[in-house]
C-alpha cells in the first residue's frame, strides 16, 4: 500500500512540475513575475527550513545571507564582469563562512533559542549598517546592475535576459532545493538533525556530535540562501543594504514556511503559494478600497491563526486530507 | 572638541538613556516573571506614543500629565492580551511563542499605519524649543523632564515589587511558579497583572519619548530591537540591569556618534549586543541561568 | 509587420497569436501581448502613473499624485487627451517593478513616476525591456541618464546638476546681500540621495571656486530618531553657516535641535534637497522655520501656467503644500500628453520618438523650454533660491523670477517673535 501512496506523491509532484514548466506558454510576463516571486519565496523558505525545520536552530536574520549572496554576485559582476554562477560560488563561500562564525560563536557560547535568534538579527543589522558605508558595493547609494538591452537574446551564463529565462532558472533552483532537502532528510544527517531538534541533550547522550551537525545545517542553509540572493540581485538589478538586509525580509522569508509547515518538505512551497496569492488578492482589494497596510495585517492574522489553530502548519493537515501518508512529510 | 562639548554629549546620552531604560523595564519584567519574550514591545510603545499624541492634540493634555492615563490604558491592553492569547502559549516551545508575538506586532504596526498614516507626527510644547544653560552646558528642557519622570516611574515600580503584597506574590511566581500555585496564589491572574505592568511601563516610556522624538509607525521594529539590546546588555529579568543597559546604550550611541560617525552609531549598539551575548549572555547584572 | 521588433521572446507566443489582428489593424504589436487598439490620436494616451502612495514615502507620493490629477482639466482645455492609470509602488522597488509590468499588461502606452531613485531605476529597467517610454517626474539618481536607457526621459536634475545649480546659487546669494561667509558645515542624510548629492558637492567645490570651505561633513542614519549628537557636532565645528541635505522629518529634527542647542548661524540652507520648503516643516517649527532656504528647481511665479496651476491647486487642496512635487509631476503629465499629441499615435515607438523631439516653452517651472538630450535628460533646468518668508516658500533668486528679497544672514533664533 505504502508504495502506491509513494507513487501517488511522485505523480502529483511530477504533474505540478510539468504544469510549472509549461506555464510560460500560457502566462504573460506579469503572471510569470508573480510565479517567480512564489518560487523564490519557496526556495528561500526551503533554505531557512534546513536550519530551523530540520535542525531546530531558530534564525531570524536570514536576510544576512540573502544580502551577502546578492552583493557578492552583483558586485563581482559590476566590477569585473564575473558571471553570476562564479560569483555565486564566492557568495556561498562567504555566507557559509559568516554562518560558521555565527554558528561557532552561538553554539560554543551556548547562546540558545530566542537568544540565538537575536544574535542572528544583530549580525544582520550590523552588516546592514556596514554595507551602508562600504563604497565598493555602492554604500547606501545602492549597487546597480546594468539591465540587458531591449531585444537582446537570453544569456543564461550571465543571467541577462527575459522574464521567461529567470522563471526557468528559479524553477530549476526550487526543484533542486526540494530534491536536495529530501535527500538530506533521508540520510543519516537528517535523522541526527531531528534528534537534535527534538531533544538536544538526549541526542548528545546518544553520542551524536551535536555541534558538528548543527554547524553543517547552518552552513548548508546559509549557502543555499545566498544562492537565492544571487538570483534576486540579477532579477532585480538593484541592491540597497536598507532593503536587502532588513529584518522585514528575514520575517517574510520564514513566514511562508511557518504557514506551510516547519520541517516539512512541501510546506515552504505551499506557504509561498498561499502567501503570494493572499498578497496579490489584497493588493487588488487595497487598490479598490484605497486602504494601505491591509496586506501586512492579513499576514499577521494569518500567522496568528496558524499558530493558534494549526501550529504544525497547513501541509501536515492538507496531507492528511489528501491521504498522502508517505514517510511522514 | 573641548570639554564642554563632551559634557553636553554625555549628559544628553545619559538623559535619553534613562528613558530607554524605562522602556526596557517593561520587557524585562515580563521576561523575568513568565519567560515570555515580548516581540511586540516596540509596537506597543508606538501605540502609546500615538495615544499621547492624540491626548495632546485633541484634549490638550501634555504628555507628562497624560502618562498615568496612557500607562493605565496599556495596562488593560497587556492584561487582556495575556489573559486571552498569550496565556495559552506559556507551555509551547520558545520559537512558537516568539512568532505569536511577532504576529501581534505585525498586526499592531499595520493597524497603526492604517489609522495614522505613514508620516511622522510630533507635538509642540512651549518647552520644545527651550533649554537650560549651566555655564557651557546646554540641557534640553524636555529631555531633563523626560529623564526625571522616567527615573520616578522606575522608582515606583521598584517600590511596588518590594513593598506591596501583589508585588511580592509576583516575585514568588517568578522564583517558583509551582510553589506559588501550591500556596494558593492565582498564578494566571498574577501573570496577567505582570504583563499589564510590563506594557504599562512601555506606555509610560512612550509618553516621555514623544517629548524627544517624532512618532511614526515604522519606529516599532527599531524600538523592539533597541529594547532587546538594552535588556540583554543589563540582564533579562533584572530591573536595575534594564536601567543600567538603557543608560549604557544612550551613552554609547552618543559617544560613538561623536567619535566615529553618527550614521554608524546603530552598528555600535548591535556590536555591543553581539559582544554581550557571547561574553556574558546573562547580561551585566543578570544572574547565571 | 517589421515593426514588431520590440517583442521579447517571453511574449512571443502571445504576439504570434495576435499577429493576424495586428496585421489587419496595421498597427504595432506591443511587447506584452495586450489587446490591440488602433493607433489613432483620437484614442487618449494611457499613462501609467507609478507613485509611492503608501510606505515610508507615502506623504510625497500622495503630493505627486495630486500634481498628476490637478492638471488634467487644464490639459484638456489645451487640447491634450490623456487618461491616468494609477498604481502604488508602496515605496518598494520590487513592487514598483511588478506594478510597471502590470500597467503595461493592462494597456499603458507610457509610464510616469516614481519619485524615489531605487524604484525609478527598477521601472526604467522594465521600460527598457518592454520598449515602453518612461517619463521621470522626480528622481535625482545620476545613473538614470548615464546607463544608456533609450526609453527613459527625465524632467528633473540629476544629483550632480542639482548640486551644481545649488552651489552656484550660493555665489548669487552672497553677491545679492554683500555678505560672504568663509566656512560651512554640511549635515547630510546617509541614503542614496544624500550620498549622490554629497558626491556632487565634493567634486564641484574645488572646480567652482567657491568662496567658502566646508569644514566638517556629518552624515546621519536615515533611521535616526534623534539628531542631538549630530547637531552638537555641527555646533562644535563653529562654521559661519549650515548646509543641509535632508528629507522632511530629519529637516524638522535638525532645525528644532539647532534651536534647542542655541546654534546661531548666518543661515540654514540646502544646496538642493526636500524638507525645508514643505508645509509640514513650517507647521512644525513655526517662527523657527523662517529664513531657512533651499536651492532647488521651483515654480516660476512669472509663468502663466504656474499661476493657473497654483490657483486650481489652492482651491482643491487648501491644506496641502504647493511644491515641486506637484509641479514636476504636473509637468511630467504635460510632457507625456504633448508627445502623444504630436505622435498622433499610441504606439510606444512613435511616442518615444515624439518624446525625444519635445520642445515645450510654456511650462510651470523655472528654466528654459523642456528639451531632452540624447541620454533623455532635460537640459534646460534651473534652480532657484526658495526661502521661507512669512510662512511661505518664496522665490528670492534668480532676480527675474523673484517675489521677494533674500534675507541673509538670518536673524538669530533667540528673540524671534
Amino acid at each position: 500500500m505504502s508504495a502506491l501512496f509513494q507513487d501517488r506523491r511522485a505523480v502529483l509532484l511530477l504533474g505540478l512540475l510539468a504544469i510549472l514548466a509549461l506555464a510560460p506558454l500560457a502566462a504573460g510576463d506579469y503572471l510569470l513575475s508573480i510565479l517567480i516571486t512564489v518560487l523564490l519565496q519557496a526556495y528561500l523558505g526551503m533554505s531557512w527550513n534546513v536550519m530551523m525545520g530540520f535542525a531546530g536552530q531558530f534564525s531570524l536574520g536570514h536576510a544576512l545571507y540573502v544580502g551577502l549572496g546578492a552583493y557578492a554576485g552583483g558586485a563581482l559582476f559590476v566590477h569585473y564582469g564575473t558571471p553570476p554562477w562564479i560569483g555565486a560560488i564566492a557568495g556561498m563561500a562567504v555566507s557559509a563562512a559568516v554562518g560558521a562564525v555565527i554558528g561557532t560563536l552561538g553554539f560554543r557560547f551556548k547562546v540558545m533559542g530566542v537568544y540565538f535568534a537575536l544574535l542572528t538579527i544583530a549580525f544582520a543589522e550590523f552588516t546592514r549598517v556596514l554595507f551602508d558605508h562600504w563604497g565598493w558595493v555602492g554604500a547606501s547609494s545602492g549597487l546597480f546592475l546594468p539591465p540587458a538591452p531591449n531585444n537582446s537574446p537570453d544569456n543564461l551564463w550571465l543571467l541577462r535576459g527575459s522574464t521567461t529565462m529567470f522563471y526557468y532558472v528559479i524553477l530549476g533552483m526550487t526543484a533542486a532545493a526540494f530534491w536536495f532537502s529530501r535527500a538530506l532528510l533521508m540520510r543519516r544527517i537528517g535523522y541526527y538533525w531531528q534528534a537534535i531538534r527534538e531533544d538536544q541533550d538526549a541526542a548528545d547522550a546518544l553520542g551524536i556530535d551535536v555541534f558538528r551537525n548543527k554547524m553543517i545545517a547552518v552552513l548548508i542553509s546559509a549557502a543555499m540562501t545566498s544562492l537565492g540572493g544571487v538570483f534576486l540581485a540579477f532579477f532585480n538589478n538593484n541592491l540597497y543594504p536598507e532593503s536587502i538586509f532588513s529584518m522585514h525580509r528575514s520575517i517574510e522569508l520564514m513566514l511562508g514556511t511557518i504557514i506551510g509547515g516547519i520541517g516539512t518538505l512541501f510546506g515552504p512551497i505551499l506557504g509561498a503559494v498561499v502567501l503570494t496569492a493572499l498578497g496579490e488578492l489584497l493588493t487588488e482589494l487595497g487598490a479598490h478600497i484605497g486602504i494601505d497596510g491591509v496586506k501586512q495585517i492579513a499576514y499577521g492574522i494569518c500567522l496568528m491563526l496558524i499558530l493558534v489553530l494549526k501550529p504544525g502548519g497547513l501541509w501536515p493537515w492538507l496531507r492528511k486530507l489528501l491521504r498522502l501518508e508517505g514517510d511522514g512529510r | 572638541m573641548d570639554a564642554t562639548f563632551f559634557m553636553n554629549v554625555i549628559s544628553a546620552g545619559l538623559l535619553t538613556g534613562l528613558v530607554y531604560g524605562l522602556m526596557a523595564l517593561g520587557l524585562s519584567v515580563i521576561f523575568g516573571v513568565m519567560r515570555v519574550v515580548n516581540f511586540a514591545h516596540g509596537d506597543m510603545m508606538v501605540v502609546a506614543m500615538y495615544a499621547a499624541f492624540l491626548l495632546f492634540t485633541k484634549l490638550g493634555i501634555e504628555p507628562v500629565p497624560a502618562l498615568p492615563l496612557v500607562a493605565g490604558g496599556l495596562f488593560v491592553v497587556g492584561y487582556l492580551l495575556q489573559r486571552f492569547l498569550i496565556n495559552h502559549f506559556l507551555e509551547v516551545t520558545e520559537h512558537i511563542q516568539f512568532l505569536l508575538l511577532l504576529s501581534v506586532a505585525m498586526i499592531i504596526t499595520n493597524v497603526v499605519l492604517m489609522v495614522f498614516g505613514p508620516d511622522a507626527r510630533n507635538i509642540q510644547l512651549d518647552a520644545s524649543f527651550e533649554s537650560y544653560s549651566l555655564g557651557g552646558l546646554v540641557l534640553d528642557k524636555v529631555r531633563v523632564i523626560a529623564a526625571f519622570t522616567a527615573g520616578g516611574v522606575a522608582l515606583l515600580l521598584w517600590a511596588f515589587f518590594r513593598y506591596t503584597t501583589t508585588g511580592t506574590a509576583i516575585r514568588a511566581c517568578a522564583d517558583n511558579p509551582v510553589g506559588a500555585r501550591v500556596v494558593g496564589l492565582d498564578v494566571e491572574k498574577l501573570y496577567a497583572i505582570t504583563f499589564g505592568i510590563g506594557t504599562a511601563c512601555v506606555g509610560a516610556a512612550g509618553c516621555l519619548l514623544l517629548l524627544l522624538v517624532d512618532v511614526h509607525p515604522h519606529l516599532s521594529s527599531d524600538y523592539t530591537l533597541l529594547g532587546f539590546i538594552i535588556v540583554i546588555l543589563g540582564g533579562l529579568g533584572s530591573l536595575g540591569g534594564a536601567l543600567l543597559g538603557g543608560i549604557l546604550v544612550g551613552l554609547s550611541e552618543a559617544l560613538s556618534g561623536v567619535l566615529i560617525a553618527p550614521s554608524l552609531k546603530s552598528m555600535f549598539s548591535f556590536g555591543l549586543l553581539i559582544l554581550v551575548l557571547l561574553l556574558r549572555p546573562q547580561g551585566i547584572l543578570g544572574k547565571k541561568p | 509587420m517589421s515593426d514588431n521588433t520590440t517583442s521579447l521572446s517571453a511574449s512571443r507566443t502571445i504576439t504570434r497569436r495576435q499577429f493576424t489582428t495586428a496585421a489587419a489593424a496595421g498597427a504595432l504589436v506591443t511587447t506584452t501581448g495586450l489587446p490591440l487598439r488602433p493607433a489613432r490620436a483620437a484614442t487618449p494616451l494611457k499613462l501609467g502613473v507609478l507613485l509611492p502612495r503608501s510606505g515610508h514615502l507615502a506623504l510625497i507620493g500622495q503630493a505627486c499624485q495630486r500634481g498628476a490629477e490637478i492638471g488634467l482639466p487644464m490639459l484638456k482645455d489645451m487640447g491634450y487627451s490623456v487618461e491616468l492609470m494609477n498604481a502604488d509602488t508602496e515605496s518598494n522597488p520590487d513592487v514598483g517593478r511588478t506594478q510597471a509590468e502590470k500597467l503595461i499588461r493592462e494597456g499603458a502606452n507610457m509610464l510616469m513616476g516614481a519619485f524615489d531613485s531605487a524604484t525609478t531605476l527598477a521601472i526604467a529597467g522594465v521600460a527598457e525591456q518592454k520598449g515602453v517610454p518612461f517619463v521621470v517626474n522626480i528622481a535625482a539618481e545620476p545613473k538614470l541618464t548615464e546607463q544608456g536607457f533609450k526609453y527613459t526621459f527625465r524632467n528633473f536634475p540629476s544629483a550632480g546638476m542639482l548640486g551644481k545649480g545649488g552651489l552656484l546659487l550660493y555665489k548669487d546669494m552672497f553677491a545679492a546681500t554683500g555678505v560672504t561667509p568663509k566656512t560651512a558645515v554640511l549635515l547630510h542624510i546617509n541614503d542614496s540621495f544624500g550620498m549622490a548629492m554629497l558626491g556632487g558637492i565634493n567634486a564641484l567645490m574645488p572646480k567652482l571656486d567657491m568662496p567658502f570651505t566646508i569644514v566638517e561633513t556629518i552624515a546621519y542614519d536615515p533611521k535616526a530618531r534623534d539628531l542631538s549628537i549630530e547637531v552638537s557636532k555641527a555646533k562644535a565645528a563653529k562654521a559661519d553657516f549650515v548646509m543641509t541635505v535632508t528629507r522632511l522629518n530629519d529637516a524638522i529634527l535638525l532645525v528644532r535641535e539647532m534651536v534647542k542647542q542655541q546654534v546661531e548661524t548666518m543661515g540654514i540652507t540646502s544646496p538642493g534637497s526636500p524638507g525645508m520648503y514643505d508645509k509640514q516643516f513650517v507647521k512644525a517649527l513655526g517662527k523657527y522655520a523662517e529664513y531657512c532656504s533651499v536651492n532647488i528647481p521651483w515654480f516660476d511665479p512669472k509663468q502663466e501656467m504656474a499661476k493657473t496651476l497654483e490657483k486650481t491647486f489652492e482651491k482643491a487642496f487648501p491644506e496641502e503644500s504647493f511644491d515641486l512635487n506637484v509641479g514636476f509631476t504636473f509637468e511630467a503629465v504635460l510632457i507625456a500628453a504633448d508627445a502623444h499629441k504630436r505622435a498622433g499615435s499610441n504606439d510606444p515607438q512613435a511616442l518615444t520618438e515624439a518624446l525625444r523631439a519635445t520642445n515645450l516653452a510654456k511650462r510651470a517651472m523655472i528654466g528654459g523650454p523642456i528639451k531632452f538630450e540624447a541620454n533623455g535628460q532635460n537640459m534646460n533646468l534651473r534652480s532657484a533660491v526658495v526661502q521661507n518668508l512669512g510662512g511661505k516658500p518664496t522665490v528670492v533668486l534668480p532676480t527675474e523670477s523673484s517675489e521677494a528679497k533674500l534675507v541673509f544672514p538670518m536673524p538669530a533664533f533667540k528673540g524671534r517673535t
